[in-house]
């Protein structure tokens, strides 16, 4: 296994996020150093999602800034979207697409350089073996969060992870294949965050709980 | 980064392929559209020639436009919008990829179909070339002003109207300087300055269309 050396930071600086009229945290702050894997936790709609897509640059904060190796990842932009695998909700999977083609499609994006044959593997790694060339429209729902996520069985470069429910519409096979990716991917040095309902046996490194915020 | 490029392109084709109905109703339209003027308007051929560049033109711009909405909407609703937002080529140019897959598919079928059409009109064969040249120049820029369009009605309700609204004033310069230069051929000037306009709005809208479309993405998808 090849170690990721020398990832810089994630720094949050407190942080606000207003919706609407509601205001779902404020003054909140994190440092997410290489190694470390962040679990954010709360109810629905008490702003996981917003925090997530505020740490990937997708959102911008009321108040407050994200920083990556000290710098804003605002101005970063492409610099810093280089070296983030951001997973959200949405599966990113188009119907008219095979899984493999999918695949290929997201990772020629993110700038991840993958061979027809080590789609094939990763595929296989979650268990989607012989479901290379169907068509997305016929998986389940499951099928498909498997193939959004295969994409980070070929992101082991990618020093920064960004998962949003992870585990959601997966098997317990499932989740324990991909849980063995993001605690592979941590001891490898690299940072996660990740929010879920389901109580992990991975050791989160940090916590945060919106609720108490 | 061309990687990336050639992947959206390729994708965005892909994608149209295999749904085929959507570029066809387009097109479709298109023809529809230009076969009734002739049935409309009665068989006198002075006529039909005089008005064949300009009814060309606002079909055109019409089949152009009922395909604006597809440009970013499915990739929104299924989330590949924000990971092309998240991705490793700088937006932009990821929207002038997309842009050229749109132009691929609703706007070439159209500037290859329309000589056929212009027969219709008994529009001069030897004048095609002007027609068809002011098409190759101007329906890009249809596709690259839609897309700022587009991305800005991104998700809203209503987003089809309101798109109209948007787009169809900056249509308006393209419309008549088009149409102007198979006019000007029809009647016997040169319409080389109609079609050096044309290529000048290309290159124009082809520089900053997709940056503010890109702008336009972010403001929508936040």
């Amino acid at each position: 296994m090849k170690n990721i050396p020398g990832i810089p930071s994630l720094e949050a600086v407190d942080l606000q996020c207003t919706r609407g009229e509601r205001t779902l945290f404020d003054g909140l702050g994190f440092t997410l150093r290489g190694g470390e894997l962040l679990r954010i936790s709360g109810a629905n709609g008490s702003g996981k999602t917003s925090l997530l897509r505020i740490a990937c640059g997708l959102l911008e904060p009321t108040r407050g800034e994200v920083r990556w190796a000290g710098e804003n990842i605002r101005r970063l932009q492409e610099e810093f979207w280089r070296r983030l695998v951001y997973v959200g909700h949405a599966n990113a999977i188009k119907d008219d697409l095979t899984a493999a083609e999918n695949l290929h499609v997201a990772c020629t994006l993110a700038g991840v350089r993958a061979q027809p044959a080590r789609i094939g593997e990763a595929l296989a790694r979650l268990g989607l073996a012989g479901c290379e060339n169907l068509p997305a429209r016929v998986l389940s729902q499951g099928q498909r969060r498997r193939v959004a996520l295969a994409r980070l069985a070929l992101s082991d470069a990618v020093p920064l992870w960004i998962l949003d429910e992870p585990f959601a519409a997966l098997d317990a096979a499932a989740v324990e294949r991909v849980q063995d990716l993001i605690t592979e991917h941590v001891s490898r040095g690299a940072a996660v965050i990740l929010t879920t309902h389901l109580e992990a046996r991975i050791a989160a490194t940090l916590r945060i709980d919106l609720e108490a915020n | 980064m061309m990687a990336a490029l050639r992947c959206v392109i390729y994708r965005d084709l892909l994608l149209a392929v295999r749904r085929g109905s959507d570029v066809l109703t387009v097109l479709l339209f298109f023809v529809i559209v230009v076969s009734l003027f002739p049935l409309g308007v009665g068989p006198d051929p002075t006529l039909l020639r005089t008005i064949a560049p300009g009814v060309i033109w606002v079909a055109a711009l019409l089949a152009s436009m009922l395909a604006l909405n597809r440009m970013f909407a499915s990739d929104h609703a299924d989330g590949a919008l924000e990971q092309m937002l998240l991705g490793a080529t700088p937006l932009g140019m990821t929207v002038g990829a997309k842009v050229v897959a749109h132009w691929l598919v609703s706007g070439l079928p159209l500037v290859l179909i329309s000589p056929v059409l212009a027969l219709q009109f008994d529009f001069p064969r030897e004048l095609l070339g002007v027609l068809v040249l002011s098409l190759v120049l101007g329906t890009p820029v249809l596709s690259l002003i839609g897309a700022i369009g587009a991305a800005l009605t991104l998700g809203l309700r209503g987003a089809g109207a309101l798109l109209s609204l948007l787009v169809l004033p900056l249509y308006v310069p393209v419309l008549i300087i088009g149409a102007g230069a198979a006019e000007a051929a029809a009647s016997g000037l040169p319409g080389h300055a109609q079609l050096l306009l044309l290529g000048a709005l290309l290159i124009f809208a082809g520089a900053f269309a997709p940056w503010a479309a890109a702008v336009a993405l972010r403001i929508s998808v936040e």
